[in-house]
């Protein structure tokens, strides 16, 4: 990158440090974008990608470093300036209004008179000298995911654009229309645009990219051309395995006491790519796993004696097949199977059919065909509490209430399920906790207590846990990571997924990778995990 | 464009308060507080509109409370529709369901009860009394199927459905008043009066008031009974609080709970018109209900969608209505003066809430 002209760097970011409270989610992470060519960021999930990109679309205020565009320094302090400077981004979450029609859409935030015949004529312009099919009369709400897609990068060409950001852009869309869109964002590119485009995908960023940037907590780890690097480079950078090979054992149980010597891990030096690789020193919440590594040892058995015995098989699901709600099919042939007294992890980058999976294990779901053996009642603590575990307006007696709901008949036993609700708050330490308080008084820490203490209840045969730590502070975590394994030593057959493969790592006797909708039994290694899931 | 985070979108505004207050005596707090409220917001309003405010507000107690007669066949009379319509209203908000149809589903009841007197001439009176209210409240959740099925099968926002359907249900009772089920000297469009033998027996001699009375205080005990110790009653609210939690923590069948809920507050608000019907106006007539239906949303959310609240609330809503016809009448006041207050006690209940709830996500924040 150095031979390039400086003049070529559309957007230069350089020393960019972001705080969220005592979070650092970008640590004087730096970014280069050339005209004419597709620049990749990659980064596993809280890498800071997004965050990153936010920053130079005007969305956050970077606490230090530089953000210069054609190389003159700018600040940027709303998207409004970002377009005007010829930055566009098209979120993961689109943000159509789906009512209106797709000219009303990219005319939304213009000045001035709306025309509609104008705006139609606009977005047949902007759509045909970009390559884009889109029906501009069409209703946005009425469209496919793809053209609605489309209409979102219409709506930021139209402002006249020279670098476009996609975050996760493929990631709602079926295969066909994901080669579609790579294949017009290549073109994009070598019609002399910029483009970057945020993903997890190596395959992706490989088929189209010129440039990669990898991005690891919050840092730039990793940056150079495409062609010059591999998936298994990448998957390094990415998940920064501190030895170079894959000699690392992840369960670092047994030899947390090395772990704790070796505490500046060098990076791996002869990567296979030819970027520069950026030095990586271990960070505090890295050393709080493997401090939490260490005691786990002597709490609970290690997973691989328990793996061995034999056990039951409570769980299988033979070559499943599961649709999302648009009748996308996101889990495609999988096979599993969890035996009483283990917990076994799925790892998967963001929307690799496990949402669906996890549903259907859990009982919350069908699958369209494929062979499952399920027990009747398996609990279930699904990642966005607030949403689907919990009552916030109801108290706590009537939270732990709903378990049984659906099932039960005539009266309430509200006096027995008032000491179940004592007996939880006790057992499962939810601070604060009365059975007359509304669940919305709690801390998320305490809330995801209490729905493990009700899906805990009455020892059932197999639960499932999608993300049980997220947003939770260190305390609740090692609360709810304890009671896991209590469930499992208690024989309970456990799936767990978890988007922090640290955790996933440090809980799951055994592994499975999720990658496009099928599993893969993989060993419990965190560069093969990491592989796996990337690549499968 | 930044992602909201935590907040679930689709959370009334009306949250239900059955579970965080502390029963009985919060809620004679509360109406006490209401009454209170109505009449300071009167006194200010007829100050400001330059009426004597002490003539008006005596003609008002008169008109309400003044005697035995005023109480009971003046302002009960009136809170019995507005209670049974009001627990109708109250029973769907409870499971999320915006029914604002309960002056379609009320004059729905009404009308069958009209068509079965007159399809049922020579049947043994209790028979048929008893008929019109069973078919009354049938034909009320019939009416309100319709809107639940187009919400379960195409995703018709109830709130345009059952408008929609109240004014279907409003032509529908003119249509029948002047044909099918007019008098028989077929000079007045109404239908024939209701004979004395199928009147709902009236309660207390020398009043108004009807048995009605007491089916509303037993059919509000009832729901608040239902709602609070049944597992049924449990699934109803909690699919009003979170249907997508009920139905993947507590496996509850959203869609069967809302079409029975829907359907039984139907069945509420068409048996107030059937029990207005056989207990007061006995005849059908255009303009057959003076908005009870509507007023029963208020008194519903007044009495935050709890059964027993809707009692008092009734009461209170029966009493300012009662007292507004001899306000008008006796101090030149505009009846509608207190349709201003009912609207002003809504807008300071649904203010209080945002603000307690928002009270609420700060407490929540700052833990």
């Amino acid at each position: 990158m150095t031979d390039e002209a400086a003049g070529d760097v559309v957007l230069s970011l350089e020393g960019v440090t972001r705080r969220f409270g005592s979070v650092v989610a970008l640590d004087r992470a730096s970014l280069r974008v050339r005209r004419g060519t597709v620049h990749a960021v990659l980064g596993e999930n809280g890498a800071g990608k997004t965050t990153l990109m936010r920053v130079a679309f005007g969305l956050l205020q970077p606490d230090e470093g530089t953000i210069r565009l054609h190389g003159v320094a700018r600040r940027i302090a709303s998207p409004a300036v970002a377009l005007s400077l010829g930055v566009g981004m098209v979120h993961q979450h689109f943000t159509l209004v789906p009512a209106m029609t797709v000219a009303e859409n990219v005319a939304l935030g213009g000045r001035g008179l709306f025309d509609p015949r104008a705006a139609a004529a606009r977005v047949r312009d902007v759509a045909t000298r970009a390559g884009l099919t889109l029906d501009a009369d069409a209703i946005v709400g009425t469209l496919p995911v793809g053209a609605q897609q489309r209409c979102e990068i219409v709506k930021a060409l139209a402002r006249d654009v020279s670098l476009l950001i996609l975050d996760e852009p493929t990631a709602v869309l079926a295969p066909a229309e994901s080669t579609e869109l790579l294949q017009w964002i290549r073109a994009h590119a070598d019609a002399g645009h910029a483009v970057v485009l945020i993903t997890h995908k190596l395959r992706d960023a490989l088929a189209i990219a010129d440039d990669v940037t990898v991005l690891r907590r919050g840092r730039t780890v990793f940056t150079g051309l495409a062609r010059d690097t591999d998936e298994a480079g990448l998957a390094d950078a990415m998940l920064g395995s501190e030895e170079t090979g894959a000699s690392r054992k992840p369960d670092i149980a047994r030899d947390s006491a090395r772990d704790h010597q070796s505490d500046v891990p060098s990076e791996s030096a002869n990567q296979s790519g030819g970027g520069v690789a950026i030095d990586d020193g271990i960070d505090a919440l890295l050393r709080t796993l493997l401090t939490e590594r260490g005691s786990t040892a002597s709490s609970s058995g290690a997973g691989a004696p328990i793996a061995s015995r034999e056990r039951a098989t409570v769980l299988r699901a033979e070559r499943i097949r599961v649709q999302d709600v648009r009748g996308v099919e996101r889990v495609r042939g999988a096979s599993m199977y969890v035996r009483a007294g283990e917990i076994v992890g799925i790892a998967a980058v963001e929307g690799e059919g496990q949402h669906e999976l996890l549903r259907v294990l859990a009982g919350r779901a069908e699958p369209v065909s494929g062979t499952l053996t399920r027990p009747a009642i398996v609990g279930f603590v699904p990642e966005d509490r607030h949403r689907e575990a919990l009552l916030l307006d109801a108290t706590l007696l009537e939270n732990i209430a709903l378990r049984d709901a659906g099932a039960r008949r005539g009266r309430m036993p509200w006096s027995a399920l008032r000491a179940a609700t004592a007996d939880i708050v006790r057992d499962y330490q939810v601070r604060n906790g009365s059975t007359g308080l509304l669940a919305r008084a709690l801390s998320g820490g305490n809330q995801q207590k209490l729905v493990l203490g009700r899906e805990l209840r009455d020892a059932p045969t197999a639960l499932v846990v999608e993300n049980p730590s997220r947003g939770l502070d260190f305390r609740a975590t090692a609360a709810v990571r304890d009671a896991l394994r209590a469930a499992r030593d208690g024989g309970a057959a456990v799936v767990l997924y978890s988007s922090d493969l640290d955790e996933l790592l440090l809980l799951a006797d055994r592994v499975y990778a999720m990658h496009n909708g099928v599993l893969t039994e993989t060993a419990r290694d965190r560069d093969l995990v990491g592989r796996a899931m990337l690549s499968a | 464009m930044l992602t909201a985070a935590g907040t679930p979108a689709d959370q009334l505004a009306i949250a239900p308060s059955a579970t965080r207050s502390s029963g009985a005596v919060a809620l004679v707090v509360r109406s006490a507080a209401l009454a209170v409220a109505a009449l300071l917001v009167l006194v200010l309003l007829l100050l400001a509109t330059g009426h004597d405010a002490g003539a008006a507000l005596a003609a008002l107690g008169r008109g309400a409370f003044g005697s035995w007669y005023a109480v009971t066949s003046a302002t009960l009379v009136r809170a019995v529709p507005l209670a049974l319509a009001g627990l109708a209203v109250a029973l769907a908000f409870r499971a999320g369901i915006l029914n604002v149809g309960a002056e379609g589903q009320l004059l729905m009841g009404a009308a069958t009860g009209a068509a079965l007197a007159a399809l049922m001439g020579t049947a043994p009176a209790p028979v048929v009394l008893v008929a019109i209210l069973v078919v009354g409240a049938a034909a009320g959740g019939a009416w309100a199927a319709i809107a639940a099925y187009l919400r379960q099968r195409f995703g018709v926002l109830e709130v345009i459905s059952t408008i929609m359907l109240n004014f279907l249900a409003q032509y529908l009772v003119g249509w029948l008043v002047r044909g099918p089920l007019q008098e028989p000297t077929r000079i007045n469009p109404q239908s024939a009066s209701l004979p004395d033998a199928l009147h709902l027996p009236v309660l207390i001699g020398g009043t108004r008031l009807h048995v009605g009375v007491l089916l509303a205080v037993a059919l509000a005990l009832g729901v608040w009974w239902w709602l609070k110790e049944t597992a049924g009653g449990f699934r109803l609210r909690a699919v009003g609080l979170n249907a997508a939690a009920a139905a993947s923590a507590g496996r509850v069948r959203v869609g069967r709970t809302v079409m029975a809920a829907f359907i039984a507050s139907g069945a509420l608000a068409g048996l107030a018109g059937a029990v207005e019907y056989t207990g007061v106006t006995y005849a059908l007539y255009d303009n057959f209900s003076p908005g009870y239906g509507f007023t029963a949303i208020a008194v519903a959310l007044l009495a935050r969608l709890h059964p027993l609240g809707v009692l008092a609330t009734a009461v209170l809503f029966g009493a300012l209505q009662a007292g507004a016809n001899a306000m008008q009448r006796d101090a030149g006041v505009p009846n509608v003066v207190v349709s201003v207050v009912e609207a002003t006690l809504i807008l300071l209940v649904l203010a209080a809430e945002r603000w307690q709830s928002r009270a609420a996500a700060r407490a929540e924040s700052a833990t």
